[in-house]
């Protein structure tokens, strides 16, 4: 269907002294897949992340978004290209108001570029632009809670906020570093129609994840990483079948369990 | 046993003055703006009841400090870059507008501005390396600048070297000296306070809250950074400048430690974030700096003093507390 992969990565390492947190990584992205990336602890998804979002220097490989090589540009340029990340440890502006961290993308060239959110035309008043995503993300919009400060806010608002803020750029693609984790399961639940919807506005998506369930359900591609090095990548099904991945990752009981339910 | 707890409430006026009704009844308004006006017309009458000659020279450079004070406010709790670079401002500035008034022959009026836009720039792109650098880092080599600067026209014996530029010509009476860097601080300190307030100050507090997240936001936050600076570093250097036509003399004492110390000491004591509370801070501090003048060099200790005192007893600075004081009320309530 697509002939060109939006995102390709190529033998991406990274080390850290000794360490090598990633060892030549490679994988295609097709635009509008979501691709789950699973893997234990310190098997470097994080870095991943840093690597293709231009928050660390690789130390050897490449990257390309839409054909163009883009390894290597500062984190600012990656992000106005329309790859936005989210961070596993949340950094709202906690200073202020949960709406007004909106106001900080919005402010930035790509949303004047792109009218921000949901594009086309002007960007108009930055404040009221700010509200609409905080309701399309799952704020209730006449309650109190998009007037708190951040740093008041709960685990799952602050994770919420932060996708809003990739959602505020008008994203190409989001790369979500473990947005479930620390949520409760009705929110999980609330959360994957959303996921849902940024799919099929055409964003395209990279979801690291320890809910394996949860995952599963949404994801098109799963791709496995162990000590920095990438174990698999096919199909959910394929991914569950493999006897490596068994091992290594999923433990006999909860591989049985994501089975039973993919 | 009974437990007690301190509430603080907000007073009605404050509340009602948040909203429209500010603007329909004398009382709210009132609220608002006769603080303000005390302070403006407190500074603009300092000039017309001061009949000694030396005191009048300290209101001058009350106003030096205080845009060095409301500069370093600024830059240290709206972008989180904490300088010590006042003397490196002042004396850029200073030399500069020395250099335009003796070699180039222009008038006070207008080799200030021109010492102030083109010190902006030099100070800005000098520190340019040093914006990734963060809290005490940044500090520390702030506080060189001005060591490297002073040292280097001493070495090299450039820009009349020991001896400093003479011959600087004074602002042509003192009511123009006095007004005119009264005002620039009233000026600087409501246009500094409207301008945290717009989406570009916010952006300043976000990068000083959280800046890999204003980067994964599309924006870089050295251009920011940078941009902070250059605001910053311009209003040292307008004091600068001022102060080298106020004594018609500039040298190396432009490069003194006073400069980046005595701003901070004022911060503090006047209330750090608040803009105010900073000029409060430089309108108490240096008129008793003045009367310690016979210990020379000592006064650093009297300032060390005063700041340890304050951070040690009561931190959050006279504006601080005064704004709470004016804003809300106090009660005891049980638990
Ligand atoms: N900034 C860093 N400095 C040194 N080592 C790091 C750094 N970031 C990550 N690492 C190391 O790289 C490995 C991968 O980490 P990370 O990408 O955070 O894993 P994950 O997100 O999969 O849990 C870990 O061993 C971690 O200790
Ligand atoms: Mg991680």
């Amino acid at each position: 269907m697509n002939k060109e992969p939006i995102l390709q990565v190529r033998d991406v390492t990274k080390a850290f002294g000794g360490i090598l947190a990633l060892n030549r990584v490679s994988f295609d992205l097709y635009e509008g897949d979501i691709l789950g990336i699973i893997g234990p602890n310190g098997s470097g998804k994080t870095t991943l992340v840093n690597s293709i979002t231009g928050f660390i220097k690789l130390t050897s490989g490449k990257v390309m978004f839409r054909g163009k090589d883009i390894t290597g540009r500062p984190a600012h340029k990656i992000a106005d290209m329309g790859i936005t990340r989210t961070f596993q440890i949340m950094r709202p502006y906690y200073s202020m108001l949960a709406y007004k961290n909106l106001v900080i993308p919005l402010f930035s060239p790509r949303a004047k570029r792109t009218g921000g959110w949901r594009g086309g035309g002007k960007l108009g008043d930055r404040d009221t632009v700010s509200i609409d995503i905080l309701e399309e993300i799952g704020f209730e919009r006449d309650s109190y809670v998009p007037y708190k400060l951040a740093s008041t806010l709960p685990t799952g608002y602050l994770k919420r906020l932060e996708l809003a803020r990739c959602l505020a750029l008008k994203p190409e693609m989001i790369l979500c570093d473990e947005v479930f984790s620390g949520l409760s399961m009705s929110e999980i639940a609330s959360m994957i129609p959303l996921i849902e919807r940024l799919q099929m506005s055409g964003i395209t998506l990279i979801m690291i994840e320890h809910r394996l369930r949860e995952l599963f359900k949404v994801a098109n591609r799963v791709m496995v990483l162990n000590f920095g090095e990438k174990l698999i990548e096919g199909l959910p099904e394929e991914v569950i079948a493999d006897a490596r991945v068994k091992e290594a990752y999923f433990g006999s009981e909860e591989a049985k369990e994501v089975m039973d339910h993919a | 046993m009974e437990q007690r707890r301190k509430e603080r409430i907000d007073r009605g006026v404050k509340v009602r003055s948040d909203s429209i009704y500010a603007l329909m009844s004398w009382r709210e308004l009132s609220y608002l703006t006769v603080p303000r006006l005390l302070l403006i017309i407190g500074m603009l009458i300092l000039p017309l009841v001061v009949t000694s000659m030396y005191w009048q020279r300290v209101i001058s450079i009350v106003c030096i400090y205080a845009l060095l004070a409301l500069s370093f406010d600024f830059l240290a709790h709206y972008t989180g870059l904490v300088s010590l670079g006042g003397a490196f401002f002042i004396g850029v500035g200073g030399y500069l507008t020395a250099i335009f008034n003796t070699t180039f022959g222009l008038p006070p009026l207008v080799s200030i501005p021109l010492a102030t836009v083109f010190g902006a720039i030099i100070c800005t792109v000098l520190l340019l390396p040093c914006l990734p650098l963060r809290g005490v880092y940044f500090a520390i080599v702030t506080l060189m600048y001005p060591l490297v600067f002073a040292r280097i026209i001493e070495a090299m014996d450039i820009l009349g070297g020991t001896d400093g530029i003479m011959g600087i010509d004074s602002f042509s009476n003192r009511w123009i000296e006095q007004y005119l860097v009264i005002i620039v601080v009233l000026l600087l300190l409501f246009g500094l306070r409207r301008l945290v307030n717009l989406d570009l100050g916010l952006i300043f507090r976000a990068v000083k809250d959280n800046d890999q997240a204003v980067r994964a936001s599309g924006m870089s936050i050295t251009n920011y950074k940078a941009l902070a600076v250059l605001i910053a570093s311009g209003m040292g250097c307008l004091g600068g400048a001022c102060i080298v036509h106020i004594y018609m003399w500039t040298g190396l004492s432009l490069f003194a430690l006073d400069f980046s110390i005595l701003p901070i000491a004022a911060t503090v004591i006047g209330g750090a974030g608040t803009l105010v509370g900073p000029v409060l801070g430089c309108l108490i501090l240096v008129p008793i700096s003045e009367l310690l003048r016979e210990f020379g060099t000592l006064r650093i200790v009297f300032y060390s003093i005063i700041l340890v005192g304050f951070i040690v007893f009561r931190s959050e600075g006279i504006m601080v507390y005064g704004q709470r004081k004016y804003h809300q009320f106090e009660r005891w309530i049980k638990v």
